[in-house]
């Protein structure tokens, strides 16, 4: 009997296509699979042909199976689009009706490539699964614990994304390309005769075209039968007075300026949502700041979850840079408040709170 | 590694016989049938042959028998054949296989459901004919759980209605007697790759006196039924494969029938858990569709490939992504049930030892799954 199998979830990309090729080269015995998980022509009206960072296409499927055809490895495609609908989209568009920015790449790497794509690979046999995330795992002895690290590639960095993972996953997980520079792994596809070696990097969220979130999540309204007026609302500013109208809470995340059309001496930016009033708060700049915040839902990696007040760089949002802050533990296990040295702008509801100790991921949860 | 196919009802590998009858034809025989020449009258000639021995597997005439290049196509031009037109309605049932139903989806037309047995009541076919009926289209047997409809019966009915009657027999064709005749249909479609020929060659029955309009046009090939220069090679090769059959195909599917209870047996003692999808109905003899209850069929279905076993569960759609099967839908199994199910189709290179090693495969490979599912463990 050949090694135990471990699976590569291929998206067609060329990351997840040098894992495979690297690990094929290790002489693994490699299978690949690809995750069928939204099905692109079913909203017609938001696609075009231009469109970018589209998942599960036919190319991509086509682009998975031809690598996999080189390798000389075992290949299927699953369908978890249900699944996938159920567990991200569903979700992604409920955040938004709340008034949150949701993340659906943590939701999919929580519900979908860590949960129901390790359960099939174990299915088929294979206890251990490979992807083509920039984030590293390692072992340590001392704590009994899988640690998390970012990558050596800091612009490629997704850790971000990862924060929900629990130790029993990490522990049947490898990110082979932690430890490389994109460049590198771009060099490798070539080497390996990888046919996908210059394909562009996918961007933005897998299953909105273009990245136009609200043109997809009108899409889905009008595909379920919501209504437009029901999402409609006013524009107000801090102390309650109403300067203009839009068309939906999802089309404003904190932060925003684009989009306002409402003439100001200096510029205006979304403050808060609030989904049951529909109203869009705006105002100026400085009220964006805050110095304190709450995140819920909290996963500790790297580290147990601690009974006294930690520091950590918290990371708001996949681009910022973290800043220094205390972590302080509440009555509540699953929440903590976050304390910022500086007043942090526009920390926003929904997006994760993701910390660190340096390079060490140590846990995260979601902003209140 | 070994390999084993237990995939049949998908498509068959081109029987050895078969295989040497056409091999010849595809070097030396390459005159255009049409042609006035020795060459294009030695292809006529074979055609003519194939024709006969088509006919004669169906219980048909010669010329009855419309060469197309495929089941698909057979299907539809039996609907579009009889039913294009003005107010053409079509009567049909909601467990076709997607050559029928996508294409009376192009027309007006009433899905008439089956019962969770796989089995079409004749009347509801007649409850749902409408004065502008113009075919009824029914399969012979299903391609996922192997149920043989009542054909003669709803050809009774349609007779009495004034409607013709198809049936696509693609399933049914080299695995039970097939006499149009007797059956009483006016169209009946054939697919070479289901029966030892290879793909791209097929069939369609059209009674005499069926008027049945082209679908292609072009030259006055198939008694002007069907456009284009005749696949020479493979319709020898269909003709071939029905010669076959003719001769061979009951004591073949007496062995068949016997690994098939076999392999059903089998797997229903050993496995707890599993039931036989359309059990207790008229079946075709290689066929058996089974649910095992707590699996996810797309795991068990890969698993057994990695392990050499060649099996199938729903159809693939456009990406190889399975999706649940709408037969067993059609049937009235929840979603969960029909993901939990897979068919076996046997043919003529399965035997008792590779049948017995499927099912170890599978005693092995449906406890690990089982294992990890919340409800077993």
């Amino acid at each position: 009997m050949p090694e135990k199998p471990l699976a590569v979830a291929m998206s067609g990309g060329v990351d997840s296509s040098v894992v495979a090729g690297m690990l094929r080269a290790r002489g693994e015995n490699v299978i690949g699979l690809t995750m069928q998980l939204w099905n692109q022509r079913r909203l017609p009206e938001i696609q075009s042909d231009k469109a970018t960072g589209r998942c599960c296409s036919l190319d991509d499927v086509y682009d998975a199976r031809a690598v996999a055809q080189t390798l000389g490895i075992p290949y299927y495609v699953v369908n978890f689009e249900r699944d996938f609908e159920d567990q991200v989209v569903k979700p992604f568009v409920d955040e938004y009706l709340a008034g949150r920015t949701p993340i659906p790449c943590t939701l999919c790497n929580n519900f979908i490539k860590f949960d129901r794509f390790l359960e099939m690979a174990a299915g088929v046999g294979a206890d251990r699964i490979a992807t083509g995330h920039y984030a590293q795992i390692r072992w340590n002895p001392d704590s009994g614990r899988w640690e998390m690290l970012r990558s050596v590639d800091r612009a490629k960095d997704q850790t971000y994304f990862l924060f929900g993972l629990k130790q029993d996953q990490l522990a049947r997980s490898m990110f082979p390309l932690g430890a490389m520079e994109k460049r590198a792994v771009r060099e490798l596809a070539r080497e390996l005769g990888i046919p996908t070696a210059a394909k562009p990097d996918s961007q933005e969220i897998c299953f909105v075209p273009n990245g136009d979130y609200a043109a997809f999540i009108d899409a889905y309204f009008r595909e379920q039968g919501i209504a437009p007026q029901e999402v409609a609302g006013e524009l107000v500013t801090a102390d309650g007075q109403v300067v203009g109208e839009h068309a939906g809470v999802h089309h404003f995340t904190v932060g925003q300026r684009r989009g306002l059309r409402v003439a100001a001496g200096e510029p205006l930016y979304v403050i808060s949502t609030d989904p049951s009033s529909r109203r869009v708060t705006i105002g100026r700049d400085r009220e964006l700041l805050s110095d304190r915040t709450h995140a819920r839902e909290l996963n500790w990696v790297s580290i147990a979850a601690p009974v006294e007040p930690v520091r950590a760089e918290v990371k708001i949002r996949n681009k910022h840079a973290a800043a220094p802050a205390t972590l302080l533990p509440t009555s509540d296990p699953d929440r903590v408040e976050i304390r910022f040295d500086d007043a942090q702008r526009a920390v926003t509801p929904g997006q994760a709170a993701v910390f660190y100790s340096g390079d060490l991921v140590l846990g995260g949860g979601w902003i209140e | 590694m070994q390999r084993f196919y237990f995939d049949h009802n998908a498509t068959t590998p081109v029987s050895p016989e078969v295989l040497e009858a056409m091999l010849p034809v595809m070097t030396e025989v390459y005159g255009n049938a049409s042609s006035i020449h020795h060459f294009g009258q030695t292809a006529r000639k074979m055609l003519d042959a194939a024709r006969k021995q088509v006919a004669g597997m169906l219980g048909a005439e010669p010329q009855e028998i419309v060469f197309t290049s495929g089941g698909t196509e057979a299907d539809n031009l039996a609907i579009f054949g009889v039913a294009t037109g003005a107010a053409g309605h079509v009567v049909t049932t909601t467990f076709e296989h997607p050559a029928v139903l996508a294409a009376a989806g192009q027309l007006d037309h009433t899905l008439v459901p089956v019962d969770g047995r796989g089995i079409v009541d004749p009347d509801a076919i007649r409850r749902a004919l409408r004065p502008e009926t113009k075919v009824i289209s029914v399969m012979h047997a299903n391609n996922e759980v192997g149920t043989i409809q009542p054909i003669a019966e709803i050809a009774r009915i349609a007779a009495e209605a004034n409607v013709v009657l198809h049936s696509d027999g693609v399933q049914a064709v080299g695995k039970i007697p097939v006499n149009v005749a007797e059956l009483g249909v006016g169209l009946y479609a054939i697919s070479g790759h289901k029966i030892g020929a290879p793909k791209g060659v097929g069939a369609l029955y059209v009674r005499k006196g069926v008027a049945l309009k082209p679908m292609m046009f072009g030259g006055r090939h198939e008694r002007e039924r069907r456009a284009g220069t005749e696949n020479v090679a493979g319709i020898v090769a269909l003709g071939r494969a029905a010669e076959w059959i003719t001769d061979h195909a009951e004591a073949e599917n007496r062995r068949q029938r016997a690994l098939r209870d076999r392999l059903e047996q089998s797997i229903l003692d050993r496995i707890p858990d599993t039931r036989v999808n359309g059990a207790g109905s008229p079946r075709v003899p290689n066929t058996t569709n089974i649910r095992f209850d707590g699996i996810d069929s797309d795991a068990l279905l890969i698993a057994l490939d990695l392990k050499g076993f060649a099996v199938s569960s729903g159809a693939a759609c456009s990406s190889g992504a399975p999706e649940p099967s709408h037969v067993l839908l059609a049937m009235g199994l929840s979603r969960l049930e029909s993901r939990s199910s897979i068919r076996f189709s046997l043919g003529r290179s399965n035997t008792i030892e590779r049948v017995d090693a499927l099912v170890e495969a599978l005693v092995e490979s449906v406890t690990h799954l089982r294992k990890l599912a919340p409800a077993y463990a």
